[in-house]
């Protein structure tokens, strides 16, 4: 998963320097310096002493309370107490990489690091190794992928991006933060050249990747466009190929649509009959539903033609409910309501004088609206 | 006795700790839809808190002292409107969150999550959501913002988080949310995403997915079903005559299978797919989309489908903001009874000076 409920739903995966806890008392506070492997709270640091931590204020009865460890609640107390003082120290960049460690989800430790980075002018290189071994260990956060962005920003320099977003997309090939970052990178620098390359590799790999037929979209949209007949020609046979090597991909007929859904389905010459032929063999639900989507276009437009062939209108009309009724009734079911939808629709726009089918009606309805339960068992 | 869950937590949410906000919307909201009542004493007590998470400059954090954030206001708003009490909306600082919005509004029309923070279309469900609940919503914030929504609606036929990428169930509830409470719905192709949305629900599982070839998750059952209420509605707005009045568009009793059977932790709670661990954003997606698939219409038409025992019933939630109609419409009496804030930056004299 990736997206909205990343931000929501991290399952916890907290390093947590357990072991050390139990040690720290039996040590003096500057052996920290001698062996700075081991962790040594905040509060015992004689370098912080002038600091005075600042504890959480939850309120007098707190809820949603949650069980810090000690390491945590130290660290952010500590935190605290420099954004109220608004300090700007290398001791306050340490301890903000302590903070991320913890909670890599706070978004206040990240923009106080950022503003951090510029005040002490940090090295921006440094940063960019930093940023990289974090993201590989949590690819799912929000503030991770920001702030590289930003920090690529101020360096201005993509260079590294490409190879290190493909790494990412060699352990997750859908990780959608992942994608939109190479889509920034792309776009920002102009580095579109390989990315149909890339693209193709990823689909090799896996034809069913819908980030990857996303990703081939926005190339082609922002490159050559679509327009261009030797273009669409080349996508629709590259489409048509992946389907008869994987027939159930929605992918792939997701992408033979959404190329030609602005200029017409119907437009497209020798398309429909192609596609006919692939039904006797490689049949699907996706298949079904894209000549539907063929014939309503061919209503569609012939609709808005000076002469309306009435006759041809009937038998693309009779197609049309056809597929609908066999989808709803028998090839995608789970869809039922939709394609019932769609061919009443249908019927009401183009049925004309014909009665048209009973079987497309739906179940007896409630002229009254009614609100009784009705249970399923 | 209510459970009381809201007030500790197990060490498992530390990732949460800037999300707090969110476990008192996920926590109440899942209270509600069970139609548990919330002590008094307890909804006192997240008012206070959510007061203590509110910035000095506007809007809510994911945690006192945090950084305002439109995610975790979006979630403390809800949380302060299921409330519902005087003591609930007196904690919102209306004109202070109007200055929080601008802050984060961008020129092109978007809005990032924070000061310093990212784009994408979940901010301008935050924003509309609840610049729209406590009445200081003005056309001026959203200028803009309607058409780089609709940028986002891409060759699937769903919507991206920004424009370019794949059509995912979250970021397509929060841009169809967001227009609808813009009034602007109807600019999308909505046959598109009626027919992307729809094509999300697994013809196995009954569940839906998030994008195209993923796997199934509880989450979706609100964020992909949850487009279904309001694309009927969009549609019918639009004239479509051939509407059903008994069902939405899409498979319910399926829906409430998979939930059911296959999302419910035998120790209570809800989750992704089984296997999975539960937790409570899972527990609230999970039975939002649970009441969704068990009621269709609104106040004047309404048809329950309850699988299972009549106890299954969950209340009725608002397909745009979430939480149940009748705390939608309390808080909208509530907060246009009171003033608009005033807005300098929403007017300018004849002369288009400021």
């Amino acid at each position: 998963m990736s997206g909205v409920e990343e931000t929501l739903n991290e399952t916890v995966e907290v390093k947590e320097d357990n072991e050390f806890d139990g040690e720290v008392e039996d040590h003096p506070v500057d052996d920290y310096m001698a062996d700075p492997t081991r962790y040594v709270f905040y509060r015992d640091r004689k370098d912080w002493a002038d600091l005075e931590p600042v504890p959480q204020d939850d309120g007098p009865s707190p809820v949603v309370k949650i069980a810090y460890s000690e390491k945590f609640s130290d660290v952010y107390d500590y935190f605290r107490a420099l954004l109220k003082n608004d300090e700007r120290s290398e001791r306050a960049f340490a301890l903000t990489a302590d903070a991320i460690e913890l909670n890599a989800a706070n978004y206040t430790v990240w923009h106080y690091r950022r503003v951090l980075l510029q005040a002490l002018a940090k090295d921006l290189r440094e940063e960019m190794r930093y940023i990289t071994a974090i993201i590989e260990e949590q690819p799912k956060n929000y503030q991770v992928w920001h702030h590289r962005r930003m920090v690529v920003e101020w360096l201005n320099d993509p260079s590294e991006e490409l190879e290190f977003i493909a790494d990412i997309l060699s352990q997750d090939a859908k990780n959608y933060h992942a994608w939109q970052h190479r889509q920034w990178v792309i776009q920002e620098y102009k580095l579109w050249e390989s990315e149909l390359e890339f693209v193709e590799n990823l689909l090799e790999e896996d034809v069913r990747n819908n980030s990857a037929w996303n990703q081939r979209h926005f190339v082609i949209s922002h490159t050559t466009g679509f327009s261009d007949a030797g273009v669409l020609d080349r996508e629709i046979q590259y489409c048509l190929n992946q389907i008869r090597k994987a027939p159930h991909n929605e992918s792939a007929w997701n992408y033979l649509k959404g190329m030609l859904q602005d200029r017409g389905l119907s437009t497209q010459p020798g398309l429909l009959e192609k596609v006919l032929e692939l039904k006797e063999t490689h049949c699907s639900p996706y298949l079904l539903a894209f000549l539907f989507d063929c014939y309503e276009d061919s209503l569609e437009s012939s609709s808005q033609k000076e002469n309306i062939d009435e006759e041809e209108q009937k038998i693309s009309l009779k197609k049309a409910l056809e597929i609908c009724e066999l989808l709803a009734q028998d090839k995608d079911t789970i869809r039922k309501e939709y394609w019932l939808f769609l061919g009443r629709s249908l019927k009401a726009k183009y049925g004309g004088g014909d009665g048209g089918t009973d079987a497309l009606s739906e179940d007896p309805e409630a002229s009254v609206p009614t609100s009784e339960p009705q249970e399923l068992n | 006795s209510p459970p009381v869950q809201l007030k500790t937590n197990s060490s498992d949410v530390l990732c949460l700790d800037a999300s707090r906000p969110w476990l008192c919307f996920w926590i109440l909201h899942s209270l509600e839809l069970l139609e548990q009542p919330i002590p008094a004493a307890v909804a006192s007590e997240v008012c206070q808190f959510l007061a203590h998470c509110q910035s000095p400059t506007g809007g809510f954090a994911g945690g006192p002292g945090q950084h305002a954030h439109l995610a975790p206001t979006y979630a403390a708003v809800n949380a302060l409107c299921i409330i519902g009490t005087e003591e609930a909306y007196n904690v919102i600082d209306r004109e202070k969150l109007l200055d929080f919005l601008w802050s984060v509004k961008q020129p092109d029309g978007s809005f990032v999550m924070h000061v310093g923070g990212e784009v994408d279309v979940r901010s301008a469900y935050c924003a509309a959501s609840v610049a729209s609940l406590t009445n200081i919503l003005t056309p001026k914030l959203f200028e803009d913002t309607t058409n780089w929504i609709l940028s986002c609606q891409n060759w699937e036929g769903g919507l991206s988080g920004v424009p370019g990428l794949e059509a995912h169930g979250g970021y397509t509830f929060c841009g169809t949310a967001a227009l609808v409470i813009l009034g602007k719905e109807h600019m999308l192709d909505l046959k598109a995403l009626l027919r992307w949305v729809v094509s999300r629900q697994m013809r196995f599982e009954g569940g839906f997915q998030g994008r195209c070839n993923k796997l199934v998750d509880g989450c979706y059952s609100f964020w992909q079903a949850g487009l279904l209420p309001l694309l009927h509605r969009a549609l019918f707005k639009e004239g479509e005559s051939e509407l059903s009045r008994q069902r939405w568009m899409f498979e319910q009793q399926a829906l409430q299978e998979y939930i059911l059977l296959c999302c419910q932790n035998p120790t209570g709670g809800l989750l992704d797919k089984p296997g999975k661990s539960r937790d409570f954003y899972h527990t609230c997606y999970c039975l939002s989309g649970l009441s969704i698939a068990q009621h269709f219409g609104n106040m004047d038409l309404h048809h329950e489908l309850i699988l299972g025992k009549d106890d299954n019933r969950l209340a009725p939630t608002h397909p745009v903001y979430n939480i149940c109609p009748e705390r939608v419409a309390q808080a909208l009496q509530h907060f246009h009874r009171l003033p608009a804030p005033e807005d300098p930056r929403s007017s300018k004299n004849d002369n288009g000076i400021f």
